[in-house]
């Protein structure tokens, strides 16, 4: 049996259940929190540009701003778009969902890094695929302590 | 020369000036740099953003509290001063200042307590309240480009001395004094960050270690945490004194508030 | 619950505008310990919604790893003259509702 069916295979008879996740380890496309939305489908690179500083101030709130390419129209859009923390406590770190309502497939936030990290956006396309980029970052810790 | 000997150098040199000698700066007016020169383009950025700074949530409410009426004499802040727009354009520049009537050295935050007790007859606001600080943030916010510019003279010169005897001298288990950081070794690193000039001209401001806007009170406690020594109580005089110092060591300096820090 | 809004007033059919909003709200993370040592009860803005004329036009689930005083800026095409609506609720169930009016032209 092809490994890909034999996942494909495992999606459907096992309820994945919210795994800890090891330190660093990298988010995959075998990661529950992108199987739960993926489920088993192939994650491609490309369309999507996720721009992160590549040094933060301070992890509390880093600059981010994600967008994929799409026309945005009712037959090919963007139907939504997820970001991952690879060391965030919390694995899945928001999800924004579109349409072709929204006209542009571009999403800005401010979001808190739990240390030096690698964060990856994916999204969802209205035909079932499922597109994604990765942005590093160095996040560096407070020089003092601040009790105040 | 290692910056252990230059900060020795410096700590002579600052303590054996007397009075008269007391015009000379650790750090000349034409090498001032603000905070803002020490953060990176995203932090930068978001302070220069007058929508997304965090700090004008903190203005906004500022301005709304300005024309709420306080206290038995059912006055607002607008009551007296109308349009802060107008009439509060540049003031916080010149703070620390003397308040003629008592004789006694104000920050903005106790400038705005002495007028809710004396002329609106309303409490005094919570030491980093968010009323408090909404107001403060409001008022420096109309300050905003304004050059630095206190008085020192007259009533002021002791507290400016005191101020100045504190900056230079050690505190705590760390036993450095705010010159071993802020004049010999701005521009270097602690660690990941660079050390910068330790300038008032950006607060009240949003210090992204706290998550929320904090006072230049709170962020010489936030120091003085650092350094491992006590943190003096809000409201002590040394704050104050201090203060005076640094507006005069940072004059000339554009107010910034509500600043955006780390 | 405190919240900005930058939105155009009005736009011309078609057009895309650009929305931003700042909230004012700590997004508590859930890991934090107070003076005493307790842990800091986790309570963040989980999700918020933008509506035009009723219809959805954006929507965000939200998770501690969104900062504190979230800001979000995303975009719509400005369609009929009317109402747009934003919505959120945080973990404690309390509610936050802004409105805005646009003006479209033909």
């Amino acid at each position: 049996m092809k490994r890909r069916e034999f996942l494909a295979g495992l999606s459907g008879s096992i309820v994945l259940p919210t795994l800890p996740r090891a330190a660093g380890a990298q988010v995959t496309q075998l990661d529950p929190h992108v199987w739960a939305i993926t489920k088993g489908a192939t994650v491609k690179k490309g369309r999507v540009k996720l721009e992160l500083p590549q040094l933060a101030d301070n992890g509390n709130s880093v600059a981010m701003k994600v967008s994929v390419e799409s026309p945005m129209t009712a037959e090919d859009h963007v139907r939504g778009i997820h970001l991952f923390s690879d060391r965030n406590p919390v694995t899945r770190m928001a999800s924004f969902y579109l349409g072709p309502r929204a006209g542009k497939a571009e999403v800005s936030s401010r979001v808190r890094l739990a240390g030096s990290q690698r964060v990856t956006a994916m999204a969802e396309l209205s035909d079932g695929s499922f597109w994604s980029d990765t942005a590093e970052i160095v996040v560096t810790l407070s020089a003092c302590l601040d009790e105040s | 020369m290692s910056p252990g000997s230059a900060a020795a150098r410096f700590l002579v040199a600052a303590l054996a000036c007397t009075a008269a000698q007391a015009q000379e700066r650790g750090i000349p007016l034409d090498r001032l740099k603000s905070g803002s020169a020490f953060l990176g383009a995203d932090l930068r950025d978001l302070q220069a953003d007058d929508f997304a700074n965090p700090g004008m949530l903190w203005v906004e409410r500022g301005g709304k509290l300005w024309r709420e009426p306080a206290g038995k004499s059912a006055r607002s802040c607008a009551s007296c001063h109308q349009d802060a727009e107008t009439s509060m354009r540049g003031v916080a520049a010149r703070y620390p200042k003397i308040d003629p009537a008592s004789g006694k050295l104000l920050n903005l935050e106790s400038r705005i307590n002495l007028c809710r007790a004396e002329r609106m007859g309303a409490e005094a606001l919570r030491h980093e309240s968010e009323e408090l600080l909404a107001l403060t943030a409001y008022l420096a916010r109309q300050s905003r480009g304004a050059p630095i510019g206190v008085d020192i003279g007259g009533v002021a010169r002791a507290h400016f001395e005191s101020g100045r005897a504190f900056y230079y001298r050690r505190h705590g288990q760390l036993n450095l004094s705010c010159a071993h950081c802020h004049e010999a070794n701005w521009g270097r690193r602690l660690f990941a960050e660079t050390v910068t000039q330790g300038h008032p001209n950006a607060w009240p401001a949003y210090r992204m270690e706290w998550q929320t806007l904090g006072s230049l009170e709170r962020r010489l406690r936030a120091c003085l945490s650092g350094i491992r020594a006590e943190m003096l109580p809000y409201g002590s005089p040394e704050y104050r004194d201090l203060e005076l110092f640094l507006a005069w060591r940072a004059q000339g300096l554009p107010v910034e508030a509500p600043g955006v820090r780390r | 619950m405190a919240a900005r809004i930058q939105m155009p007033k009005q736009a011309r059919h078609g057009e895309l505008i650009e929305i931003r909003i700042l909230i004012q709200h700590p997004m508590e993370t859930g890991y934090r310990h107070d003076d005493v040592g307790h842990l800091i009860k986790r309570n963040v803005i989980n999700a918020f919604s933008c509506r035009y004329n009723g219809e959805e036009v954006f929507r965000a689930d939200l998770s501690s790893g969104i900062s504190a005083n979230p800001y979000l800026q995303f975009y719509t095409v400005a369609e009929a003259s009317g109402e747009i609506e934003f919505a959120w609720i945080d973990d404690e169930g309390k509610q936050g509702l802004e409105r805005q009016s646009i003006a479209v032209k033909a």
